[in-house]
């Protein structure tokens, strides 16, 4: 199972679980996979059917858009991040 | 003979014995200025451990006074300054943690009109800001400048750390070119912040800073640290320099300061959650349109008429827990679940909306609004105004 982990800020809209488990074989998928079992998140991660531009995601520590954008292929064995911009600090 | 006096060296000694430091890196540290953007959670500590570090000259911007709800974190500050401006507070804390320093005190908000100004005479700068706008000022300011940003942010039980806008690294808009719609992520005022954890990112950027004015070690160049409290877990990931990026990229289109409360969307205010109603404070988003206001006691006059109001709550579950409506038939309905419960909402019926402050409820009014619901009011200043008006039983949190 390929596992993203979710940040702070989005646990609100999986119901507290800090990853969740999906599949899929490019981040699209997996992506799409994480917001069938999370409706409320689509909102969250996607302007459409772009991802929003504060929202980052990595594999393995890559950001995607130093790969292959939302068609990087993701296979069972990574483990993806979700990092939206926080600007907290007062 | 050493730029530090005799006292100055027995006072830092535990450095001058550290083989990446001895006495050049504290007689650099001592020419070394650093100015620290916000006296507030992220700037309490970097504040203290530069002082207490040695640093010669300290910079600091902040317009805020200080405030009971700061103490939770925000260590520079004691109860006894509460109602004194922050920076009066962190001077007087700083020069009594090393008498040695010189303080620079900027008690205006940071903008385009004065940043580049205020920064230019520092070797690096450090954000410890609350707010996107002035997020993407400092970073873009940075850039121009060549002034290297330590970068600290923080949300609930987490935070981030890098370093950009070195000569050949990435910038805060190599990271995040964009800056969320309003609205979307919420702010610490909003969601919360475990107190400790500005200190754990702060203490960071402090070590980052010396690392840099030192050219020592390997500072958070290019990479992004973040750091989960409660799983106890830091994790790093790379940031690459854009070569697109509009401010630091090899064509930039962004070549001097820009407005960004309009590039954001948002005002760049420490209480948004307040101030972001537009009526208020007249630097209103144009996206963020007037909703109908009652004031408290507006509202209780009208239900000690008779009237039949429904009050949804708009706030989380934990916060109804601190002070509730409910006695006056107030229900709860947290912000981000009432478009799935329309159906339990009737739009031909008055209706009043409340959070905290206000700033939540007036989002979920525009929402509705664009659904058919034409009779809502949004209670001004949120149950904690109630409580302070009306009912001085509830707390104010």
């Amino acid at each position: 199972m390929t596992t993203i982990r979710i940040p702070t800020p989005l646990r609100t809209y999986t119901d507290g679980q800090t990853t969740v488990n999906v599949t899929g074989s490019s981040v699209t998928a997996v992506l799409n996979d994480l917001t069938q079992q999370y409706p409320a998140l689509k909102n969250h991660l996607f302007d459409g059917d772009e991802l929003r531009s504060f929202v980052n995601v990595y594999v393995n520590k890559e950001d995607i858009r130093a790969l292959n954008g939302a068609a990087t292929a993701v296979s069972e064995e990574d483990a993806l991040m979700i990092v939206p911009s926080i600007a907290g600090g007062a | 003979m050493s730029v530090l006096s005799n006292d100055e060296i027995r006072r830092y000694s535990r450095h001058l014995i550290l083989p990446d430091v001895g006495l050049p890196g504290q007689e650099k540290l001592k020419q070394s200025s650093v100015l620290v953007i916000g006296a507030g959670g992220l700037g309490s500590p970097v504040l203290m451990y530069l002082a207490a570090a040695g640093i010669g000259r300290i910079g600091i911007v902040d317009y805020d006074v200080v405030d009971e709800t700061n103490l939770q974190r925000q260590i520079i500050h004691s109860t006894s300054d509460v109602g004194r401006p922050k920076l009066e507070s962190a001077r007087q804390k700083l020069l009594d943690i090393n008498p040695y320093l010189e303080i620079d005190s900027f008690e205006v908000p940071f903008t385009s009109d004065n940043a580049l100004e205020i920064m230019a005479p520092y070797d690096l700068v450090i954000d410890g800001t609350d707010n996107f706008p002035t997020r993407y000022l400092v970073n873009d300011a940075c850039v121009m400048l060549n002034k290297p940003n330590i970068y600290g942010s923080i949300f609930r039980f987490e935070g981030q750390l890098s370093v950009f806008a070195t000569e050949d690294g990435p910038c805060y808009r190599c990271l995040y070119p964009d800056p969320p719609p309003p609205g979307l992520v919420p702010s610490c005022a909003e969601g919360g912040v475990l107190g400790i954890l500005p200190g754990t990112i702060g203490a960071l950027q402090a070590t980052e800073a010396v690392k840099v004015l030192l050219g020592i070690g390997e500072p958070m160049i290019g990479r992004l640290l973040i750091y989960d409290a409660l799983a106890m877990d830091f994790m790093e990931l790379k940031v690459r320099k854009n070569p697109e990026c509009p401010v630091c990229g090899d064509h930039p289109t962004v070549t001097e300061l820009i407005d960004y409360e309009q590039f954001c969307g948002m005002p760049a205010h420490d209480h948004s959650d307040y101030t972001a109603a537009p009526a208020l404070n007249g630097q209103e988003a144009e996206e963020k349109t007037p909703v109908p206001q009652i004031t408290p006691i507006e509202l209780k006059a009208r239900l000690d008429q008779g009237e039949s109001l429904p009050i949804l709550d708009v706030r989380e579950p934990h916060e109804w827990t601190i002070s509730n409506l409910e006695t006056y038939g107030a229900f709860l309905i947290p912000k981000g679940e009432v478009l799935e419960h329309l159906a339990e909402l009737d739009p031909q019926k008055e209706m009043i909306v409340q959070c905290r402050s206000g700033g939540r409820s007036a989002d979920v009014i525009r929402e509705l609004q664009k659904k058919g619901f034409h009779k809502l009011l949004n209670l001004d200043g949120g149950i904690n105004r109630w409580a302070e008006e009306v009912d001085e039983r509830l707390p104010v949190y």
